[in-house]
Formats: C-alpha cells, structure tokens, sequence
C-alpha cells in the first residue's frame, strides 16, 4: 500500500493549518494545538491529518530522530539491515499509539535515533547532505519502507483521518515542544496513504500548507537539478526542498528565502531604491524556478522557529497572532481565539510577507 | 515545344465585367504577371509568373482579380506525386539545384497542434489578468546557482554581493528572429526595430550587418555575426543589446547562405562592406571554428570586442544531436542558445536541405532543456526558440517545454504585409519586404509596419496573460519549463517521453 500515492501523480488538496510557537523555547504539551485544529474539522475531510513538534527529544536531541512507517515486518528488516551499514543506531523503539476508533490500517510505525557513521563519510560530503541523501535513497529504494522525518529533537506524526484522531492515536498530549504545527487535509480524491499526509519534512524542515503549488511542475524540475527526488508528488514535498536548497544549502536570510518563493511583483520592485532594486531583481532572475505560484498559506517549521508565508495575492486565508512569548499562525482566526480567547495582537499578515518567529536561544 | 513543361502553379482571372481597366494591378505585381493589352482592351494575366502574393487582388479597386490554382488532373499516384513529377521535370530542364524560400511546407507533424494547456478549476484558483497583475518580464543571460547575501535575519536590508552578468531584460519573452538587411529591406528592419523598441522585446539583426541609421535602436537589437562576417566591425559589435554568433539555421543547417548579386546595391554593400552587386555566400562552416574549442574563442573574442558588458549567445540548427551540441555551446561560454527548429524560414535555401534536414523545435528545445538540467547547467544560458512558431499557443506551449523566450520571423513578416509566397529569394517581393528594388520596398511603410508588428505583439501578449491568468499563475517564469502543465494528443509514448510531457487524460 504505501507510495501508491506516487503512481497518481500530483495531487491538489485543500486544508486547514495551525501553528503555536514559543520564543523562549519553553515547552507546552500537544493539547492546545490539538484543540485549534479540531475546531477547524470542516476545513479537511478525513483523508490526512498531521502534527510536527519541536524539542520533544531532549534526551536524544544530538541523534537524527527517523519516523518511519513500515508496510510490514519484512520491510522493517530489510531498512534496519541498510541503517546498519550506514547510520549508527543509538536507540529504536516502537513509535507509542493507542487504539482510536476512526483510525483504520496503520502502518508499523517505528522511530530509529541515528548518528551519521563519520568513517562512511566522504570528505567533500556534508553531513547534513548525507542524511538528505540517504533519505531519499531509502525512501524510493527500500520497499515498504517510508521516512516521514528525519530532524533532530523533532518529529512528524502523521496518517489517514481527522487530525484530532492522528493526535489521540499518538498520543501527542503526551508530548512537549516549543514548536507545533498540524495539519487537517482536504484531499481532491482518496490515496488514503499515511505518508501522503502532512506535515511533509525533510531534516528538521517541516511543513504544513494549506493551497496548491500551481507552478510545481517547474519547481519540481528546478528542485531536480540540484538532486531532489520528489518521491510523494505533492506540492508540500517540494516546499520543504526549497527551503532546504535555499536556506540551508545556499544559506540564504530566511526573508531573502521567502522572497524568492513568493517575490514582489516587478512594478514593486522597479521603484525601489537602488539597492534593494539591484538585490531583488537579481533574486527574481536567479530564482524564478523556485516562485512558488498559485494558492498557499505555509508554516515551515525549523529547529530555530517557524516561518508563515502566504501567496503573493494572499489566495489562501492565514491569520497571525502574539501573546507574550508566544506566536500563533492559523488558517482561521477561532482557530486561535480557542486557545488563546486574548491576544496581545491579532493580524492578517500581507500577501507574500514572512511572519518569522525565531527562537531567542538556542533550545 | 513549349518554353517549359511545367504547368502554372496558379491561374489569374480577370473577371472583366468589374475590371475598370485602371492599370494598377499591372504596376503592383513585382512578378510582371498582369499587362494591359490595348488591342484587346483588357489585362492579360502571363499564369507562369503568377506566385499568389495577392498583391493585385489586394490593391484592385474594384475586386476584379481571382487567383486560383492551376488544378490540372494529374494520374494518381500516392509516391509519384504531382510535386514530385514538376520537380524532375524542372531539374530535367536545368540541371540546377532547386531552391526554395521562407520554411518547409511539407506536411510533418507539427507538435505544437498536439499539445493542449492547462487549467485551473476549484482546487486552484484561476487569476483575472484584467484584475490583478500577470508579469512576462524576461532576462535572458547567464545566471549564477545561487547569490549570496550580507545581512542578518533580524534586519529587514539586504546587500547582494553576488555580481550578475550581464543580461537582456524583455518585457514580453518575444524576438524577431535574424532576418538580415540584405535578404529584406531597409524598412523591413526598421518597422522592427521600432516596433521592438515599443514592445520591449528585440530585434535580431540577421547576418547582413546593421545600417548606421538604427543604430539608435541598440537597446532592442542583437547583432549577428555568420560566417560570412559581413558588416561586421568593433562599432557594429558594440551596436546591440547582445551579441549572436550564427552557426547554424533551421532552414539549412549544415550550408552557407547565398544573397545573390542582383540584391546587392549600394547601401547594402555599404552595411555589408562588400562590393556592389557581388554574390555574397557565407561559408558552411566559419573558417575558425572546426570544433567546440573554436567556438569557445570565439565567443570570448566577442566578450572581449564588448568588453564583457554585453551577453553573447550562439545560434544553431536543430538537428539530431542538438542536445548535446549545446550543452557544448553552454560550457564553451555562451550566455544564450538560439535553437532554430526545421520549419524555420529563409530568404533562401536548397530545398533538398529545407524540406529533408534536421528536427522538429518541439523535440529539439524539450531535448536541449532536458539535457542542460541534468548537467546542472541550465541557469548558465537561456534558450531562445524558433522555427515555426505561428501564434501565440505555440509560443505558451514552447516556454512551458522549457524556453526562456521564442522567436518569430514569418509571423513578423506576415504582419508586415508577407503572404508566404516563398518567393524572397527572387528580389520581386510585391510586398516590398523581401526585395531591395526602390520601386518595391517604398510600398513598406515602416511607421505602419511598425505598428501592425507592434498590434501583433501586444495582442500576443494579452492572449499569453490570459493563458498565464488559467493556469492560475501570476509570472512568466511559473509557466516556464513546467511541463507538467502541458498534455500530448495523438502522440506515440517515445514522442511523449522526449517532450517530457503526460498523455491527455493522466
């Protein structure tokens, strides 16, 4: 069953996303994120729901955290024998659920705390680019097998079914993070495949969206060219890969970053200052496969904070808010005022403008 | 025994009711087709010149003028067909090679007729190009991978550090294609170049060298460099926009180009440096470039004649291995790749290598952009296509296949009046387009042909922004290479696979 998703190729969803984050770093439990994105049931239909927390393993914050889901016990084996030879396995153990009544035909879902085995490592290679690497080889090489993350202190949890139900099913009450975003899907026909849920990561990259890439045929190419494989056929992959190409590889400021994927339009850009004027065009020529075009409001989750970024014509609703320490992102604002009934600040951020929270240290 | 045993390929009728005997049709036909007899009190129509330009039935008061074709029966044969059996009989009568101008007319297949586009429909949102704003502003150059940056996350400036190369910026990814002064006129070029002027799009000189009147328009011109070298000097080189080296052409790759004597009157052979009435035929191959190192020097030879200011690109045919020829021409150091597919006109050319040589531009760009992605090499250059393209659909479809930008010859000189009667070759163009005979290039207007360019462009670029609006993007360089918005029809699943592109319905 799993990747069958892949064989219909891409596949346009509507959804609600929700975000919490806590700029001291100080940890809350899955409940209030849980709460948010019940409240925004109607914006999915069942067919995916999903959660990313930030911070939840101190113990094994140094070790690549691997979610994975497991057709069956054979494809387990099989990507235990190649982790072996490549990886150094601190620990695995079985990834804690509990009975749900909505939630049918889980995969085996498992977690490996990894190592990069430094030996095995060529000198030019990066170590970051090595566990991209061999996350998309396993991925598209090991059958039965799919990583649904691969950051360190953080984790996706995702499957088939209301994301109020993929909470409950994780037990994500249980866990603490100081950043969490979910996900509720409204998915244009039926995979019903757990990977094919969000939120879709890669290293501690993680991203929720709710819209349709209309330019991911281009994005997919470019993102090509520099050694992606796109494995899901989503548009939510490909956002994850451009903000690592462009902020991790090309160490690019996170709002340079966001204005390549969603620029200012040229009128704009034209009667700028000079300098901005030189700096933005040049990003508009040299990035133009990675303009993300169409429909999106995003959280893109990172070990260091979480951006939101909506479309250059705002085609999808996104509203921000602060309360204290804390940043709330939501697809509506009740799905902020459930949780938080007295913000400090309420916004509707603009059209392709970041809301960029970071931490303020280092968690 | 007749003059020739070949029949007229058209008959003119008079029709001599309405015919008021005003003698203009007579003038107007740069073929010497129509005369006046006063015997008979009538115009008589000599059918063997007649080539259906439509001059005279567009310029007679009074409607008179049919132009038929010369429909004679000819015995049914599905391999010996009536083209055939006229050609044999031509070459029979000459011994001489037989020529033939603007592009292939042969019924191939023609891609873009099997490609449809894409749209959005609830999931994705269509945009209102009326509503909001559609962006098709285009630079064309060498990029980097990637820029660098000062600044930190916490502040809102940025200094780019990186420095760009120098790039063309086209407000609508159009350029007429290299028609050089010599193969049309005076006004031909200067309708285009004012009109790439209003569009913001450029002009390609062609290989003839470029009249020191325009040299006003060097914002919007690419100046050609051929084997011939004629017209060109430091002043010219640094004349344009860009700088192209023209190896190869559509129409005849592989061969030299030939502008006949009779074409070669005082200011061409100013422009030119060449003397008057002399044939002028470009070699084959340039006399210094016998391999891809060649071309290298060339290429930095131009950069260093411009002093590294302006982008020089390389043009050639497309042909069997065009994917690799230019990824050889990126990493030789071009900054652009002008692809000229085999449907690609002419002013003239053998029509055995017209119609028999080389490759669609549908196969040969999804074949070029195919192979510079996976040599990471794409950003080095931009692909500017051509050869065929007839509206604005084929232009959508060939930048969604992965061009940065298309040119256009006969559609230009169609909207300045041309009626594809694949005459260029013979200095009788009743249009005044493809002739440099005084009598025939005054009838050229060139504020008007520049408008009528300038009318086609910008309806070009409205149709485009409405397409752009469908597909739910809002920016040119979202449709660019994504070919995933783009499904064949009626295609085999070689020809699929090669354009990159899914079968209607998957």
């Amino acid at each position: 069953m799993l990747k069958c998703e892949s064989d219909l190729g891409h596949i346009p969803s509507g959804c609600a996303i929700s975000g919490i984050f806590n700029r001291k770093g100080k940890r809350i439990d899955g409940n209030k994120i849980i709460k948010s994105i019940a409240l925004m049931h109607d914006r999915s239909n069942g067919l995916g729901g999903g959660f990313a927390a930030y911070g939840i393993y101190p113990k094994y914050k140094d070790f690549y955290a691997f979610h994975v889901m497991f057709d069956d016990e054979e494809s387990k084996e099989r990507l235990e024998c190649y982790l072996a030879q490549h990886f150094i396995i601190e620990k695995d153990e079985r990834i804690p659920t509990r009975k749900t009544e909505r939630i049918h035909n889980a995969p085996l879902l498992w977690r490996y705390f990894v190592e990069v085995d430094n030996k095995r490592l060529d000198d030019d290679v990066d170590k970051e680019d090595h566990v991209v690497n061999e996350v998309m080889h396993i991925n598209s090489s090991i059958a039965g097998a799919f990583i649904s993350s691969s950051g360190k202190n953080m984790g996706g949890f995702k499957g088939v079914g209301y994301p109020e139900d993929i909470a409950h099913y994780y037990r994500l009450e249980e866990y603490n993070a100081y950043l969490w975003t979910a996900h509720g899907r409204f998915p244009t026909n039926t995979p019903g495949w757990w990977g094919g849920a969000h939120p879709m990561t890669l290293l501690d990259w993680s991203v929720v969206h709710n819209g349709e890439i209309s330019s991911y045929g281009i994005n997919k190419r470019y993102l090509e060219m520099f050694g992606y494989k796109m494995e899901l056929m989503t548009d939510t992959e490909v956002i994850a890969y451009l903000f690592d190409l462009l902020v991790r590889r090309h160490k690019l400021p996170l709002r340079v970053a966001t204005a390549a994927l969603a620029p200012p339009f040229w009128k704009d850009i034209d009667v700028m200052p000079a300098a901005e004027k030189q700096a933005y065009t040049a990003l508009r020529m040299v990035y133009g496969g990675a303009l993300m075009n169409g429909p999106f409001s995003i959280l893109v989750g990172f070990r260091g904070g979480v951006v939101g970024l909506n479309d250059r014509i705002k085609l999808r609703p996104m509203i921000a808010a602060e309360k204290n320490d804390f940043l709330y992102m939501s697809s509506e604002e009740a799905g902020i005022r459930v949780i938080e009934p007295d913000p400090d600040r309420v916004w509707a951020p603009r059209a392709g403008t970041p809301v960029i929270g970071l931490l303020e240290d280092e968690v | 025994m007749a003059v020739t045993q070949v029949p007229p390929e058209f008959t003119v009728n008079i029709n001599d009711r309405k015919c008021v005997r005003c003698k203009r049709c007579t003038n107007e036909c740069g073929f010497d087709a129509l005369s006046y007899n006063k015997e008979y009190d009538a115009i008589i129509a000599d059918d063997s010149k007649c080539v259906a330009c439509h001059r005279c039935t567009t310029m007679c008061p009074k409607f008179a003028i049919r132009i038929e074709d010369n429909s004679l029966a000819y015995k049914a044969n599905a391999n010996f067909s009536p083209t055939h059996r006229k050609n044999i009989l031509k070459q029979a009568e000459t011994g001489g090679i037989l020529l033939g101008a603007m592009g292939c007319d042969l019924p191939y297949p023609i891609f873009w007729d099997h490609i449809l586009i894409d749209a959005c429909q609830v999931t994705n949102p269509s945009i209102d190009p009326l509503r909001e704003p559609m962006e098709l502003r285009t630079y064309l150059g060498r990029k980097p991978d990637r820029l660098e940056f000062d600044g930190k996350d916490d502040q809102d400036i940025f200094k780019l550090k990186t420095e760009l190369a120098p790039n063309l910026k086209l407000d609508f990814p159009l350029v007429f294609g290299g028609m050089s002064f010599g193969a049309v006129s005076y006004n031909v070029h200067k309708s285009l170049m004012m009109a790439a002027q209003r569009t913001g799009v450029m002009m390609n000189t062609g290989e003839g060298g470029l009249h020191e009147d325009f040299y006003q328009y060097r914002d919007n011109v690419i100046v050609q460099t051929a084997s011939g070298r004629f017209g060109v000097h430091a002043d010219y080189l640094n004349a344009g926009a860009a700088i192209e080296i023209k190896i190869g052409q559509g129409a005849k790759p592989g061969i030299g180009g030939h502008l006949p004597g009779e074409k070669v009157n005082e200011v061409i052979s100013k422009t030119r440096m060449v003397p008057v009435g002399a044939d002028l035929l470009s070699p084959a191959p340039h006399h210094d470039i016998y391999s891809i190192e060649d071309l290298g020097q060339l290429i930095f030879a131009l950069k260093e004649a411009s002093r590294y200011k302006i982008p020089v690109g390389v043009k050639v045919a497309a042909v069997h291995n065009i994917a690799a020829i230019c990824s050889g021409i990126v990493r030789a150091g071009a900054d652009f790749v002008t692809i000229d597919g085999f449907r690609g006109g002419t002013g003239a050319a053998l029509k055995v290598v017209r119609d028999n040589v080389g490759i669609p531009i549908e196969l040969g760009l999804a074949a070029v952009d195919d192979r510079l992605r996976q040599e990471g090499i794409r950003n080095q250059a931009s692909i500017i296509c051509g050869g065929g393209i007839r509206q604005s659909a084929d232009m959508i479809k060939a930048i969604a296949l992965g061009a940065d930008a298309v040119m256009i010859g006969t559609s230009a000189l169609v909207a300045l009046g041309c009626r594809v009667c694949q005459k260029c070759n013979t200095n009788k163009c009743s249009w005044g387009i493809a002739t440099q005979n005084p009598k025939l290039t005054a009838r050229l207007d060139p504020e008007e042909g520049a408008q009528h360019v300038t009318n086609l462009v910008s309806a070009w670029s409205h149709e485009t922004q409405e397409v752009l609006g469908a597909l739910g993007v809002n920016s040119i360089e979202s449709l660019r290479g994504s070919r995933e918005r783009l499904r064949g029809i009626g295609l085999d699943e070689k020809t699929l696979e090669i354009l990159g592109i899914k079968p209607a319905g998957r």
